[in-house]
C-alpha cells in the first residue's frame, strides 16, 4: 500500500500536481501569516521607539489586529475610478503580489527544504524581483491620475537604480562561493558563525541592507508614498482588497529581501555555533530567526530614519553605492585570484 | 586632514550607528501613553467640559432666567425663555443648550450671577445621533443632579482664584 502511494506521488502526473500544490501551501500559507504579523511588530516597533504602546486592543497585546486589519480591507468595497484602464488596474497589484511570492520557490529553508534547487537560484531572484517593478509601474498608469503616475515613476526609478547595486553584491557573493545555487551559498557558509559572508563582506552586506530598504520602498527610501508630494504614491488611486494586494506584496518583498539576507550572508538554516545544543536547533528555526532579526531591523530603520530627498536617493544610488560596489568586486576578485581562495566547482 | 576625517566618519555610518543606539534605547523605556478607556489623566478643577444646571441644597434650581448666559455666549448655542412661576418667581420655561454649537469657551460659566449654568468635568458624552446633543432643561438638570459632588469641589477649590 505505501509503496503504491510512493509510486502514485512519484510517477503519476495528478501525484506529483498534489506534491507541488502541497509544498506551495506549505510556503505561502506561513509566508502570508508572516506578513500579517510583521504589520502588526512592525506597528509595535515604531510605537516602543516613540514611547508609545502600540495596537493592543484587539485581542491579548492586540494580537489579533492584523486579521481585523485584513477582514475590513476585504469587507470594503473595491473602487475603480471611472477614468481608469480598468483590466491594468486590476492586475497591476496581483502582478507585485504575485512576484513576491513566486520568488520563494528557490529560497532555502533548510538542508533540501527547497521547492526548485535550481542552478540559478540566485539569477533566479535577480530577475523575478526585477518583475516587482511591472505592478508598480502599470498600477501607476492605470490609475490615470496625476499623483499615482509621478509615484509609479518614482518607484520606478527607484528599483531600478538600487538593483544596480543589488546586482554587484549578489556577484561578491557569487565570486566567494563559485555557485548560484542558493543551498550551495548556504553550505558554503556552514561551521562557525564567523564563516558567514556577512564579515567578509561587511560593507557588501551594509550596501545589500540599504538598497534593500530603497528596493521595497522602505524608509528613508519611502519616496514614492511621501504623503505630503505624492498622497499615497502609485497605490493612490486602490482601495480596499486591491490596496491590500500592493500592501501584502511589498511586506512579502520585505521577508523575501532579508531571507536573501540571511541567505547569502547570514549562513541561511546553519546554527551560528555547530555543537551540540545549537545543532538541535531545526535549522528552518535558524533561518526563521535570522529573517525575523533582519525584519526587525527593517522596522528599526522606519523608526529611526527621516526620509531622503529624491535627488539625494539617487545620488546615493548612482553615485555612492554603484562605484564602491563595484569596486568592492574588483577587490574581492583580486582578493581571491591573488590569495589563492578561488572556490573550486 | 578635516576632510579625511569626514569620509571616515561617512563611510564607518558613525551617525547612522548613534542614531540607531538612540532608538533602540528609546525602545526599552516606559511608555508614556495613557491607556486611556482604563486610566485617565487628571484634570484640573477649571476643565471645561459637559454643561450642568445646578441646584440649591434645598432642590430649588438655581437658575433666575436672567439670559445673561445667552446673551454673551458667542456661538449662539444657549436658548432660554421665561415666564413667573405659580409663586411669583421668575423662572426658565425652556433651557437649551445646542452642544454641536457649543465651543466651550465657559463665558456661560462666567456670566451665571448664580452659578447655576456651570461646565462640569464630564467630557465623555458622544452620541450616535446629532439630535441627542440638543439639550434641553431636563438633561442639564439631571446632568446637575449627576455631577453635583464634582462640581461643588471643583468651585470651591477655584473660588480662591476667581
Amino acid at each position: 500500500m505505501s509503496a503504491d502511494l510512493i509510486q502514485f506521488f512519484t510517477t503519476n502526473w495528478l501525484g506529483q500536481a498534489i506534491v507541488i500544490l502541497a509544498q506551495c501551501l506549505a510556503v505561502t500559507v506561513p509566508l502570508l501569516v508572516s506578513v500579517a504579523y510583521m504589520t502588526y511588530v512592525d506597528r509595535k516597533v515604531w510605537a516602543s521607539i516613540q514611547l508609545r504602546r502600540g495596537p493592543n486592543v484587539v485581542g491579548p497585546f492586540g494580537l489579533l489586529q492584523p486579521f481585523a486589519d485584513g477582514l475590513k480591507l476585504v469587507l470594503k468595497e473595491t473602487i475603480i475610478p471611472s477614468s481608469a484602464n480598468a483590466v491594468l488596474f486590476v492586475i497591476a497589484p496581483m502582478i507585485t503580489f504575485m512576484t513576491a511570492l513566486v520568488a520563494w520557490a528557490v529560497v532555502p529553508f533548510d538542508d533540501g527544504w527547497v521547492i526548485a534547487d535550481i542552478n540559478v537560484g540566485i539569477l533566479y531572484l535577480f530577475a523575478i524581483s526585477s518583475l516587482g517593478v511591472y505592478g508598480i509601474i502599470i498600477a501607476g498608469w492605470a490609475s490615470n491620475s496625476k499623483y499615482a503616475f509621478l509615484g509609479a515613476l518614482r518607484s520606478a526609478a527607484q528599483m531600478v537604480s538600487y538593483e544596480v547595486s543589488i546586482g554587484f553584491v549578489l556577484i561578491t557573493v557569487l565570486l566567494c562561493v563559485g555557485s548560484l545555487n542558493l543551498s550551495d551559498v548556504v553550505i558554503a557558509q556552514s561551521g562557525w558563525f564567523w564563516n558567514w559572508l556577512f564579515l567578509p563582506l561587511l560593507p557588501m552586506f551594509v550596501i545589500f541592507f540599504v538598497s534593500a530598504l530603497a528596493e521595497t520602498n522602505r524608509t528613508p527610501f519611502d519616496l514614492p508614498m511621501s504623503e505630503a508630494e505624492l498622497v499615497a504614491g502609485f497605490h493612490t488611486e486602490y482601495s480596499a482588497m486591491t490596496f491590500g494586494l500592493f500592501f501584502l506584496g511589498e511586506y512579502a518583498n520585505m521577508i523575501l529581501l532579508s531571507a536573501m539576507g540571511a541567505v547569502l550572508f547570514l549562513g541561511g538554516w546553519m546554527s551560528p555555533i555547530p555543537h551540540a545544543p545549537f545543532t538541535y536547533v531545526p535549522g528552518v528555526v535558524w533561518f526563521a530567526l535570522k529573517i525575523a532579526f533582519l525584519l526587525f531591523v527593517f522596522s528599526w530603520t522606519k523608526g529611526t530614519l527621516p526620509r531622503y530627498r529624491y535627488d539625494q536617493l539617487m545620488r546615493l544610488g548612482w553615485k555612492v553605492f554603484l562605484p564602491v560596489s563595484l569596486g568592492w568586486v574588483v577587490l574581492t576578485a583580486a582578493v581571491l585570484q591573488f590569495g589563492g581562495w578561488v572556490p573550486k566547482s | 586632514m578635516a576632510s579625511l576625517d569626514r569620509t571616515a566618519r561617512a563611510f564607518l555610518l558613525t551617525e547612522l550607528v548613534s542614531g540607531f543606539a538612540l532608538t533602540l534605547k528609546y525602545m526599552f523605556k516606559p511608555k508614556v501613553t495613557v491607556n486611556y478607556p482604563h486610566e485617565k489623566g487628571p484634570l484640573g478643577p477649571r476643565f471645561r467640559g459637559e454643561h450642568a444646571l445646578r441646584r440649591y441644597p434645598n432642590g430649588e434650581e438655581r437658575c433666575i432666567a436672567c439670559k445673561l448666559c445667552e446673551a454673551i455666549c458667542p456661538a449662539q448655542a444657549i436658548t432660554i425663555e421665561a415666564e413667573p412661576r405659580d409663586d411669583g418667581s421668575r423662572r426658565t420655561t425652556r433651557y437649551d443648550i445646542d452642544m454641536t454649537k457649543c465651543i466651550y469657551c465657559g463665558f456661560c460659566q462666567e456670566a451665571c450671577p448664580v452659578d447655576a449654568i456651570v461646565e462640569g468635568p464630564n467630557f465623555e458624552f458622544s452620541t450616535e445621533t446629532r439630535e441627542e446633543l440638543m439639550y434641553n432643561k431636563d438633561k442639564l438638570l439631571a446632568n446637575g443632579d449627576r455631577w453635583e459632588s464634582l462640581i461643588a469641589a471643583n468651585l470651591h477649590a477655584d473660588a480662591a482664584y476667581r
